[in-house]
């Protein structure tokens, strides 16, 4: 069975060493799959106005078409490229949740992320989304710095 | 570009109205439209308030308060038999994670409660306990747990019969489940009626979801500031409502309903202050809730004038079958209609039940109304309306007197909050009338920006018409839309029993999945 690492992208530079340490490891691996996934920070408890939720399907279908095309489906081609197998997977949810919610349901082995780059006051309340992960995954988590 | 036009259009309207404001008197504005607005309305109000022959008992009091009972029989109490399962539907707890991004239950209710948590829970309360005495309090409970049941049904066939269209959005109500409900029914009618509430609607939409709003705002604004003519306030609302409807400005909208909900929760925190301050009133204030409930305790009326300011309040705050909340229910994502009929139940419960019974109990344990200790009875005011208050405070002005009898601070706080929350309910309503007119006149860009020009030059009359005539079209409207939704509900509440039926035994089956999160 080929071992699966999942990949978490945030969108920024940062991101791309992730995907170069994970295309890395497949590469030493041999038989592995990368999944590379983008999550849309989004949580089922926010408020919103009526006009929002009328209009909220759309918007979502949005977010996720423009995550596809935008980041990636062009991480995802250039492992293809470089022969690694990969596919990409977008979600909405809560960073840390979701990044191990797939890993469970792929049965992966392990996430790599690279360091968050959020920071200040927001961090010091809520914590990053990497700590938040590498506390509650189920499976090992490798930070990228 | 377009936003910067928007923006200039926005201040030109706005100086089109200042210009002609200028033109005469500031007061003379204020009494002029007071007195148009009292005469055109005027018989539309009598209609919806005719008594019954014979009493003072306002007949569309008893059709709400009946249709609110005929539902709690016909679907077995399922306000208290489903209660549990309504609060796992918002945790989340049977929803599917593969749905992540689209509309929760929680994001339906928290929407359709902004909509009517408000001023009905802070001014409409005060006008209750001020005419009905804290006897109104123990009916307001009664009519929002028997409410619950009417807003199961209306929002269980909103999500039912709502329109998806191809693009994504959605578009749902009476409107839509009374046409379609009743032409899968084979009932003739369903489009006159459809017709018919959507007229209400957008009335509603200007009164009580609109200029009752401006005026209480105005009301709290001036009492802080001292007086001053209410167009203003009007001109500066419908500014700024104009800058998020029709300008797209959606940040001031999120902003507003974020800091809602944190209003709500301040709102309610400092009355269970206060309660805890004062708990060794509470046992006394639920005795006078309890004996004036039923003798009226020498409020106008009686226990009569108690038991028609409670529902009339109840109603009016968690508008249980006025078919409003089916609007903003209809957005939700789910499989299963009757979820968010079972979400939309908790609606009156947290509207009447908890806020406006907190209000109720602040106001009584306060001393604001004033009573004659020899007989323990109200003293009335000297036209013999209402209650005679402490300052001969009414409507938001009393809440605001008795908050701040224990916090002196708080009535500050609560002109922010009763302003926000008449933005937001505004907001709100501005989106249930205008899914009415397009409804009537189809969707366009022009036919919409109609509605919400309509719509901003409302505020500034309702923040410069006086209360009488504002509260009292306001309900009219809001209570006229009930007439329409509840008599189209009594054909169509057969649909949503199938669909309990349904539910219910797939429930117990175990079909029904709860998902792992």
């Amino acid at each position: 069975m080929a071992t699966k690492l999942v990949i978490g992208l945030d969108g920024h530079g940062s991101g791309e060493r992730a995907l170069a340490y994970g295309k890395r490891m497949a590469e030493l691996i041999g038989d592995c799959e990368l999944i590379v996934v983008y999550i849309v920070e989004w949580s089922p408890y926010s408020f919103q106005t009526p006009e929002e939720n009328a209009e909220r399907h759309k918007r979502r279908e949005e977010e996720i078409s423009t995550a596809m095309s935008r980041v990636v489906n062009p991480a995802v081609d250039g492992l293809k490229a470089a022969g690694v197998n990969a596919r990409g997977i977008v979600r909405h949810g809560d960073v840390a949740g979701a990044l191990n919610a797939i890993s469970e349901e792929e049965k992966a082995d392990q996430i790599i992320v690279s360091r968050s780059s959020e920071g200040g006051f927001a961090k010091r309340f809520f914590g990053s989304s990497t700590s938040n992960l590498v506390m509650s995954a189920s499976v090992p988590v490798t930070v990228v710095g | 570009m377009n936003r910067l036009k928007t923006l200039l259009l926005a201040q030109l309207a706005a100086a089109g109205i200042v210009g002609s404001a200028h033109a005469q008197e500031a007061m003379t504005l204020d009494q002029q439209v007071n007195e148009v607005f009292a005469s055109v309305t005027g018989p539309f109000v009598s209609l919806i308030f005719a008594p019954f022959p014979g009493t003072s008992f306002p007949w569309i009091v008893m059709w709400l308060v009946v249709a609110a009972s005929v539902f709690t029989l016909y679907f077995g109490f399922v306000q208290f038999r489903f209660f549990g399962h309504a609060i796992g539907l918002v945790k989340g707890d049977y929803s599917d994670p593969n749905d992540a991004g689209e509309v929760s239950h929680f994001q339906a209710l928290a929407t359709a409660l902004s909509g009517t948590v408000g001023l009905g829970n802070i001014a409409g309360v005060a006008v209750a306990v001020g005419i009905g005495g804290p006897g109104a309090t123990f009916w307001m409970i009664l009519a929002g747990l028997l409410g619950m049941a009417s807003k199961f049904t209306e929002c269980t066939l909103g999500v039912k019969y709502r329109n998806e269209y191809e693009d994504g959005t959605v578009s749902g109500g009476p409107m839509y489940y009374i046409s379609k409900g009743f032409s899968e029914l084979g009932l003739p009618g369903g489009k006159i009626l459809a017709v018919l509430f959507s007229v209400f609607c957008i009335l509603g939409a200007l009164g009580g979801g609109n200029m009752f709003q401006a005026n209480q705002a105005h009301a709290q604004i001036s009492g802080i500031l001292g007086d001053y003519p209410g167009w203003i306030t009007g001109i500066i609302f419908a500014g700024v409502v104009f800058a998020v409807i029709v300008g797209g400005i959606k940040s001031i909208a999120s902003v507003t309903e974020k800091v809602v909900p944190f209003m709500g929760i301040l709102y309610v925190g400092a009355a269970l202050i206060i309660l805890l301050v004062n708990f060794d009133k509470i046992g006394w204030a639920f005795g006078q809730i309890f004996a004036g409930a039923f003798t009226g305790l020498g409020v106008a009326g009686g226990f009569v004038g108690a038991l028609i300011q409670g529902f009339k309040r109840a109603a009016f705050s968690n508008e249980a079958g006025v078919g409003s909340a089916a609007i903003a229910h209809s957005a939700v994502k789910t499989k299963e209609p009757i979820t968010e009929g079972f979400v939309s139940l908790l609606e009156p419960l947290i509207d009447t039940v908890v806020i406006c019974t907190m209000t109720a109990l602040v106001i009584t344990i306060s001393g604001q109304l004033i009573m004659d200790p020899a007989t323990g009875h109200f003293l009335l005011n000297e036209a013999g309306t209402s209650i005679k208050t402490v300052g001969d405070t009414s409507g938001v002005s009393l809440t605001s007197a008795a908050f701040g009898n224990s916090i002196s601070w708080f009535p500050y706080v609560l002109a922010i909050a009763v302003v926000l929350f008449a933005f937001s309910t505004m907001i709100s309503w501005s989106y249930y009338g205008l899914k009415s007119w397009t409804y009537l006149f189809g969707e366009g860009k022009k036919s919409e920006l109609t509605f919400k020009i309509i719509f901003c030059v409302f505020i500034v009359i309702g923040a410069a018409a006086s209360l009488g005539p504002v509260i009292d079209f306001s309900d009219a409207a809001i209570f006229a839309m009930a007439v329409v939704n509840i008599f189209a509900l009594y054909f169509l509440m057969g649909l949503v029993r199938k669909e309990l039926a349904s539910y219910s035994e797939r429930l117990a089956a175990g079909e029904i999945k709860k998902f792992k999160h």
